[in-house]
């Protein structure tokens, strides 16, 4: 389990010294992800060792947003006073990017015949 | 011989054992309720262990900042898990390739319409400049959505919060609106929930679907670069 973490942590690294040398605008977790995949792509062992540590965390993701969310009781004036327009601007946007998103997919997958093999 | 209770808070409140603790066991309560609702939207495991929390904290006056010292443990393991994102994307890599045209189109739209729709609507209620440049990069993960509202002038901690709600949000409709809907394209689903509700949504797709999980994580990845281009440019029209 250690050597996997350490992979994975090192990857992270890398990808943070990246994103901050180069000013990217990925944050370098997300570089450390796209370098992580390259060198799955050049190890195919690689994946498989990792799974069982990887697999772990992402069988929790949702718990590591749990702490950014509740810094919303430090907001709770400003949400009291635009509470209401703030959450119609969430919600409606949300709802309407899913459609888009969802439907410009499944069209264009239909028009270029890449439909899924289900 | 008993100690003083109030000694006792005293020192959990100085550690970070108290905090951290509570930010488990708020989750696993959160994730026993999702269970028990056997897996119902609204039983979002984040929004049930924020609300927890929050009113913890506010029960006992507890200032964020003291509470984040023993949350930080598990806020850490935000970077390492969106490392591991890489798996299942390498897992669905050879159906990745072969929808690029469909992923790129699911892209463009869902990020263009999840940042000008919250920004028309957001000003149709006569929001101001400093809250909308926050809201504008509300669909991305936290960190490059601080990023973007900070060189718009926005505010990094209303960001924080605007991303958190737009991802709880998200998570909780996704299944129900799809099913409505009729979309039943795993890869559509979650692309459109990663580029819509970043990395809450797209651990709700992988609690639904591997596929969409794969999808979702490439969905959240490419728009984080897609909206630091366009949330400047749309913000402008509105500016």
């Amino acid at each position: 389990m250690v050597p996997a973490l350490v992979t994975i942590l090192t990857f992270q690294l890398i990808g943070e010294v990246i994103s901050r040398g180069l000013n990217l605008p990925l944050p370098g977790p997300v570089v450390g992800l796209v370098l992580l995949l390259g060198a799955m792509r050049l190890r195919p062992g690689l994946a498989g060792w990792l799974r069982p540590v990887g697999q772990g965390m992402l069988a929790h993701l949702s718990l590591f947003f749990v702490p950014a969310g509740v810094g919303i009781v430090a907001h709770l004036p400003l949400l009291r006073e635009h509470g209401l327009a703030l959450l119609a601007a969430i919600g409606g946007s949300t709802v309407l990017a899913l459609v888009a998103g969802a439907g410009a997919f499944t069209l264009v997958a239909r028009w270029t015949g890449q439909e899924d093999e289900r | 011989m008993s100690a003083d209770p109030a000694l006792i808070w005293a020192y959990l409140t100085q550690g970070p054992l108290l905090w951290l603790t509570a930010t488990l066991a708020a989750y696993a309560l959160g994730t026993t309720v999702f269970r028990l609702s056997r897996g119902q939207s609204w039983a979002n495991p984040v929004l049930i262990a924020v609300v927890l929390l929050g009113l913890l904290l506010t029960a006992t006056g507890t200032p964020y900042a003291t509470y984040f010292e023993g949350a930080q443990f598990v806020h850490f393991l935000l970077g390492p898990a969106t490392v591991c994102l890489a798996l299942p994307m390498h897992d669905n890599l050879p159906r990745m390739r072969a929808a690029a045209l469909p992923i790129l189109a699911g892209l463009a739209a869902g990020s263009l319409v999840a940042v000008a729709s919250a920004l028309a609507i957001a000003r149709a209620f006569g929001l101001g400049g400093e809250v909308m440049a926050s809201l504008a990069p509300k669909s991305t993960t936290a960190p490059v959505a601080i990023g973007i509202a900070e060189r718009l002038g926005g505010q990094p901690t209303l960001t924080a919060v605007l991303v958190l709600t737009t991802g709880i949000f998200g998570a909780m409709v996704v299944t129900p609106l799809f099913n409505a809907l009729g979309f039943r394209d795993w890869r559509a689903r979650g692309l459109a929930v990663g580029t819509a509700a970043h990395g809450i949504g797209t651990a709700r797709a992988l609690q639904v679907n591997p596929t969409a999980g794969a999808f979702a994580g490439i969905g959240m990845g490419l728009n984080a670069v897609l909206t630091a281009i366009l949330a400047p440019l749309i913000l402008r029209l509105f500016g």
